[in-house]
């Protein structure tokens, strides 16, 4: 992409881009140790991260105000605007996450004091790896503008979703076989729901990516059909 | 309660709301009829190629605006619409540009004809040193001035039509000249409005005005478009973006992007038109 003939704009556009990166790097590190906290039981892990949520709070905030001054200043167009539109719209979806990150480690807190559960929440490690993943590569997908990064990301979304359903099978039949099971079954209920949520918010940011780059909506259609056609 | 005597809230929360989708209103949108279809277009100043085998379809009663740097040829393929390009010495045209079907060029052309049909607005309001009334009037005269009250009908008609009647209803007989710079320039308008044309070319209409004069140009070309085909050149591409429903972007004289504004100005098909709307070393 060609410089701007006004510098000043390049450089208010690029920290725009920075700030959204220095959030999802912010939101992928207080998700990992979200589930840290469930997994170790670390009641001081868990009320870390949940302090930690005000700071994505504020970048949600500040991301939305700089964009506002980009848009009032420049009027900006095409690739510009699609840019700032994505930034807007994916921090709202980052911010999410984190309010997710934060319910998982509410619910390590409560956990804290039961014992382990028998798999050491081995269901739940695997579907918090597949988000990890997805989550890391929506956020290098942002980074490198790449939109068929950000279609395999909106694939894999799939396989998570996939995942919740089997815990939820799974729970539920194990809450009916061993009553006393039901507080842990239903935390890890939560967990796995706040999980597959982070599924779709890191989803959302690709179809975000896929706009910016391609200009083509894929909301509720076909991306990666939409992404080959352009 | 029958159905028919329901309170209208009540009926209006019965109905579910439809689902518009607006991008697929405008792909699947019959295409307006042809106002001017350009043909392999292209000038010469003496050796100097300004155009360079433009081909374009420019859709009746709908606004339609060139942009593009200066001397990208936006203003030259503009005035080649009305053939204001005949009044320069050394200027070759190859090629055609047909109004409503009619090659314009064509050697049976009456071009005074043509340029009734085809009005034009320049850059600097241009009144002529007589009143309100007669600049309005003039256009009407020269074909052979109707009776005083058909006159005067087309005169108000006119001027209301331009967005300017309220303004200058009491004061028709003074010099358009002590006008404000905005208001003659929907004077001119009016002018041109006058004598019926079917299509409207405006020059930069509005880049010597004031913000709110500027405003009050482009509420009007939203206005005129249900009447008349309009043809924009404009250096400011937010006007461009605002006011016009097809968007050519011109560079060296060649056409290197045609498409429906709302596309080009979110997602230009062209590096170049990218370059250029985004205000990019190209």
């Amino acid at each position: 992409m060609n410089r701007h003939i006004s510098e000043q704009y390049d450089a208010e556009l690029d920290s725009a881009r920075s700030l959204l990166l220095e959030m999802g790097g912010l939101v992928e590190q207080q998700l990992q140790q979200a589930c840290q906290s469930l997994y170790n039981h670390d009641l001081d892990l868990a009320d870390k991260v949940r302090t930690g949520d005000a700071a994505i709070n504020q970048l949600e905030v500040d991301i939305d105000d700089l964009c506002a001054q980009i848009i009032a200043r420049r009027q900006p167009a095409a690739t510009d605007l699609r840019t700032l539109i994505s930034v807007m719209k994916a921090s709202t979806d980052l911010e999410r996450i984190g309010d997710e990150a934060e319910r998982i480690a509410k619910m390590a807190q409560k956990v804290a004091n039961l014992k382990q559960p028998a798999d050491h929440y081995g269901d739940i490690r695997e579907m918090a790896s597949m988000v990890h993943v997805m989550l890391a590569d929506a956020l290098d997908a942002f980074a490198r503008l790449s939109a068929e990064g950000a279609v395999k990301v909106i694939d894999a979304d799939e396989a998570v979703d996939d995942a919740y359903d089997n815990i939820v099978k799974e729970k539920g039949a194990a809450m009916k076989s061993d009553p006393d099971s039901i507080e842990q079954s239903l935390t890890i209920l939560w967990v796995a729901r706040a999980l597959e949520r982070c599924g779709d918010h890191a989803k959302n940011l690709c179809e975000y990516i896929v706009y910016l780059v391609k200009g083509t909506d894929v909301r509720h259609a076909d991306a990666a059909a939409a992404v080959s056609d352009s | 309660m029958s159905e028919e005597n329901k309170p209208i809230d009540e009926a209006a929360q019965s109905v579910p709301a439809p689902v518009i989708d607006r991008a697929a209103e405008d792909k699947d949108r019959e295409p307006s009829p042809t106002s001017l279809l350009v043909d392999k277009l292209s000038l010469f100043y003496g050796s100097q190629q300004a155009l360079v085998d433009i081909d374009m379809r420019i859709p009746q009663k709908e606004v339609t605006a060139f942009i593009g740097p200066s001397g990208c040829g936006k203003s030259t393929l503009l005035r080649c619409f009305n053939r204001m390009n005949d009044l320069i010495d050394g200027v070759t045209v190859n090629g055609h540009v047909l109004l409503d079907g009619y090659d314009i060029f064509a050697p049976e052309i009456d071009v005074a004809q043509l340029r009734r049909r085809i009005g034009m607005v320049f850059q600097r309001p241009n009144p002529f040193p007589k009143t309100i009334y007669e600049n309005v009037a003039y256009g009407l005269r020269i074909q052979g001035a109707p009776p005083k009250a058909e006159m005067d009908e087309i005169v108000e008609w006119a001027l209301r039509s331009a967005a300017i009647w309220d303004e200058v209803k009491d004061r028709l007989k003074e010099s358009a000249l002590g006008l404000s710079g905005g208001q003659q320039q929907r004077l001119v308008i009016a002018r041109a409005v006058a004598v019926k044309p079917s299509v409207l070319l405006l020059d930069e209409p509005a880049s010597a005005l004031d913000p709110i004069s500027t405003l009050k140009i482009e509420e009007l070309i939203h206005q005129l478009k249900s009447e008349y085909t309009i043809v924009i050149v404009t250096h400011n591409m937010q006007q461009a973006a605002r006011v016009s429903d097809n968007t050519a972007f011109l560079y060296l004289g060649e056409l290197i992007e045609f498409g429906r504004t709302q596309q080009v100005f979110t997602n230009p098909q062209e590096q170049q038109t990218e370059d250029y709307i985004t205000g990019r070393y190209g």
